[in-house]
């Protein structure tokens, strides 16, 4: 028997389902960590078919799970902004230097003469550009490989009972953002059917008007109905609890910036960035626990935590902290120079540190493939 | 169950209470019809069940409103979500989240009802509802019934003692009323819940209530037995008009009991002419339609909406356009308009036979005019003068000087609307009456009405037919798209009925809706196999001594 007949076996037999949001959440954010320590291009095009591999691999036939296209877009405008930044505001040039062309310099004030504006662009300065732009780029299609592998509204299940209302906002928003839209194709229409010869603002009132109070409406309607249903229901809770909370978010949140600067800036003084870190997660957890506990509210099915959320999760770990330590390779081969252009190396442990990533493709339970029942009539 | 003592609620800016010193004892397991005209404060009466009103909509509630022992003065409105579910008139509007599973767990979720506990409701009330085999598609995809049934399951889920429904039916089809409906009585008796029902099309519900609150308009509330506020009432559904005119005691309320009741009234007309149903149509010119439309073709991607449809309107007539949610008649008006979406197929309108797709949206108006499915749409100023001045400005070059004014329409539509007040505050009849005299002005030969009888009490739709009959008699086709066959019974000469965007029956209304029991108006059910439709046809039918 072939060993891709095999693998289809084993697949097969795996009982499909959904893998708990904050899994591939861990999982994206590992690899993203992994991303920003490495400008080597290799490495980074290595990335985005790990990300490829496991996104055609288990995602689902949701809308959000079509974004990561627009992603991958984003991600080639992020380099040519990059490149065409670069080239406009060239830098200095040594005569080693390969030059493609030579842009028109703008003479600038001499109060304004540490950037210049103009000149000749080389390749090496465009090359290092694009692997910057290129950096940005993966760490955003990180992200977009979330958003399309995790449901967006099972993750916001997940946040902790304060945040509650922040998550049915959103989602409150994503549903009303369509009917907006239908809204306003509705006036739009109708307005023919009074052929007004209006011109400039009045056509805009003569449809922002109906759209709005049909909004409000909407929206006043819909809030009486959360209330009826129970939204809101009071728990324990006291002003000067809401006030400990905010105070306690608020601080914790400033710790995690700064831990997060930290720890990604190498030249940051080292107690800038785990402490930091650890004590921003820490106040920020008494904020969400103190806060959690005037909600009263269960949840609906919650996602199990089951071996495969610990595998997916540990994979994007593994690859963040593997490309931390740097063990095993020298930290040049990560931030390949191009000043003499050469070809970027590439280092075996990074390179293993990432495609470990691509492992969830197969250790997370195939997907759930919802029946098709016919369309609306 | 619920009980209101000497309850009066008065808004902020009304001069005098919409309730006054209510009074009412409901006791549990009841069925308890609202009945009343528009405006008579049936919402606010429905919304003080829960304390909505006035926590939530501002006003000022004198006595006390208390539900099983717990008084809404002292609880706002979400302390009874597991006391009482509330439905509203339009399902979408409610919707929290977006799949049916999800929707149903949501009101437990509020209540903190433990996972597996919540597991096991969800999938009861999936089967008591017949929403099983839905289970996980998203709302927005459902049909109007199926998104009402959504909504009565999620708040069954919360095991309420009482039910409070808002005009379930409103925008549903006859069969998906139906449907609702029987959903509503099986649970009050398989569960014994307390069920508050607002409804304007009596004729639906008025056979399962086991009483009747009447508000008469002047803030009171009449509680009694269905029979008895039927007996007086000044809105009644056809079956109970026919037992006041041929005086039958006690008073039936469903077809059955006045199928029964009938028999001596049918062998008296039997040998009798029946009267028309609709006068003669005196302006009728079938050889020369006002407009005529072949192998008509709206498509949207995928989905035909309306497909290779022949349509010929002759001046004088009034054609109902019916069919289930979603069936192409929308899509057909609009197309006929010229403002809607069409693919294929000729239309000529006017004498001059002009396509409506063609002309500037001036010309198009002045050819064919349509009052759309949400008249508000097409207002956007401040005050009632302000929408008419437009209209007149509006019209002005398309139409000659001798045409009325839009104030003048106006008036003749529905007298005594001031000309201050804004568009917002007017009734549901009066905003009808407003756009209809807005598209009048382009004096179009050709009036479509998208669904006008959503919203409009009996005596509102009472208003509209005498409306669309003076509009015809002027020597114009109109077409009105409705699910109302009792409106159709009175109001329409000829009947389309559509399905899958197809004409599936087109002809004189007598034949078109006596064809199926489902579109039978009540009083054709209650003579059959005698042709009447409508009260008054009988009424004209028995000589004058016999009358009471």
């Amino acid at each position: 028997m072939s060993k891709a007949v095999t693998l289809a076996l084993i697949e097969s037999r795996r009982v499909p389902r959904s893998l708990h949001p904050v899994a591939w959440w861990l999982w994206a954010l590992g690899l993203a960590t992994a991303v920003s320590r490495t400008t080597n291009p290799v490495l980074l095009i290595l990335v985005l078919a790990v990300l490829g591999f496991v996104i055609t691999q288990r995602r689902t036939e949701a809308p959000w799970a079509r974004a990561f296209k627009y992603y991958l877009a984003t991600a080639l405008v992020v380099i040519a902004i990059r490149v065409v930044f670069r080239s406009i505001f060239s830098s200095a040039i040594t005569p080693e230097d390969h030059i493609l062309f030579r842009l028109p310099r703008i003479p600038t004030p001499h109060w304004y003469s540490g950037v210049q504006i103009g000149g000749p662009v080389s390749l090496e300065a465009t090359l290092s550009a694009a692997a910057d732009g290129l950096r940005l780029g993966t760490l955003l299609c990180c992200i977009g490989a979330a958003n399309a592998l995790a449901n967006p509204k099972r993750a916001l299940r997940v946040l902790p009972g304060a945040l509650y209302e922040l998550g049915v906002a959103v989602v409150v928003s994503l549903s009303v953002a369509p009917q907006l839209v239908e809204s306003v194709q509705r006036v739009r229409r109708a307005r023919r059917l009074r052929a007004g010869k209006a011109k400039g603002l009045r056509v805009l009132r003569s449809i922002v008007i109906p759209v709005l109070e049909d909004a409000l409406e909407r929206s006043l309607r819909l809030a009486a109905a959360m209330d009826s249903r129970g939204y809101g229901r009071v728990g324990r809770a006291t002003a000067s609890n809401r006030r400990i909370t905010a105070g306690l978010m608020l601080a914790g949140m400033l710790g995690l910036c700064a831990g997060a600067y930290g720890l990604l800036d190498g030249t940051a003084p080292r107690y800038l960035g785990l402490p930091a870190i650890v004590a921003g997660a820490a106040l920020c957890c008494t904020g969400l626990a103190l806060g959690s506990r005037r909600i009263t509210r269960s949840s609906y099915r919650p996602d199990p935590w089951l071996a495969p959320e610990w595998a997916v999760a540990a994979c994007g770990v593994l690859s963040a902290v593997l490309l931390f330590v740097s063990a095993g390779y020298s930290a040049a081969d990560l931030n390949p120079s191009f000043y003499p252009l050469r070809w970027p190396t590439l280092p075996v442990v990074p390179t293993l540190a990432i495609l470990v990533a691509a492992l969830p493709g197969i250790a997370a339970p195939p997907v759930l493939r919802p029946r098709r029942v016919e369309a609306k009539a | 169950m619920i009980v209101f003592d000497h309850v009066s609620v008065t808004y902020s800016d009304a001069d005098h209470p919409v309730l006054q010193d209510v009074n009412l004892q409901i006791p549990e397991g009841e069925l308890c019809l609202l009945m009343g005209r528009t405006g008579s404060g049936k919402s606010t009466l429905l919304g003080a069940i829960n304390g909505l009103v006035p926590h939530f909509t501002g006003g000022t509630l004198a006595g006390r409103v208390v539900v099983d022992g717990r008084d809404t003065a002292t609880n706002p409105p979400r302390e009874f979500a597991d006391l009482i579910g509330v439905v509203m008139q339009d399902p979408t509007a409610g919707f929290v989240t977006d799949t049916v599973e999800e929707e149903l767990a949501y009101g437990m979720e509020q209540l903190a009802v433990p996972a597996d506990v919540m597991r096991k409701r969800v999938e009861e009330i999936l089967d008591l509802l017949g929403l099983a085999e839905l289970r996980d598609r998203p709302l927005y995809e459902l049909s109007g019934g199926q998104q009402q049934r959504v909504a009565i399951g999620s708040v069954l889920t919360t095991h309420p003692k009482v039910l409070v429904l808002d005009e379930p039916t409103s925008a549903l089809d006859p069969t998906a009323a139906e449907e609702v409906l029987a959903t509503i009585t099986r649970l009050v008796h398989d569960l014994g819940l307390t069920v508050i029902l607002a409804e304007h099309r009596l004729e639906r519900v008025v056979q399962y209530a086991d009483r009747i609150l009447y508000l008469a308009g002047d803030g009171s509330v009449r509680d009694d037995a269905p029979a008895e506020i039927l007996a007086t009432s000044a809105v009644a559904p056809p079956v109970v008009e026919l037992g006041r005119l041929a005086g039958w005691q006690p008073l039936p309320l469903s077809v059955r009991d006045a199928r029964r009741a009938a028999e001596p009234l049918r062998t008296e007309l039997a040998d009798r002419p029946v009267p028309p149903q609709r006068p003669p149509l005196t302006t009728l010119h079938a050889d020369e339609p006002l407009l005529a439309a072949r192998t008509i073709l709206v498509r949207y991607g995928d989905l035909v909406a309306v497909r290779n449809v022949d349509v010929s309107l002759a001046a004088g007539q009034v054609t109902a356009l019916m069919g289930r949610n979603g069936s192409g008649k929308s899509s057909l008006l609009w197309a006929l308009q010229g403002s809607g979406a069409r693919q294929g197929g000729t239309l000529r309108a006017g004498s001059a036979g002009l396509d409506t797709a063609d002309v500037s949206a001036a010309k198009a108006r002045s050819l064919v005019g349509l009052v759309p499915q949400t008249p508000a749409d097409l207002l956007y100023l401040d005050t009632v003068q302000d929408e008419l001045d437009q209209a007149d400005a509006e019209s002005s070059g398309v139409t000659d000087s001798s045409a009325p004014s839009a104030r003048d329409l106006l008036d003749r539509l529905a007298p005594g609307i001031p000309d201050e007040v804004h568009p917002r505050d007017l009734s549901e009849g009066q905003r009808l009456a407003l756009v209809l005299a807005i598209q009048l002005r382009a004096a179009p030969p050709v009036v479509l009405l998208d669904e006008p009888t959503r919203g409009l009490d009996y005596p509102g739709k009472q208003a509209l037919t005498a409306i669309l009959d003076d509009l015809a008699a002027e020597g114009r086709a109109i077409v009105v798209s409705t699910h109302d066959v009792e409106f159709v019974a009175t109001a329409a000469d000829r009947v389309i009925v559509m399905a899958q965007g197809e004409i599936v029956a087109d002809g004189p209304t007598a034949n078109v809706i006596t064809a199926s029991p489902a579109f039978s108006p009540q009083v054709a059910k209650i003579l059959a196999p005698l042709p009447y439709l409508t009260v008054a046809q009988v009424a004209q039918a028995r000589p004058p001594g016999q009358r009471r």
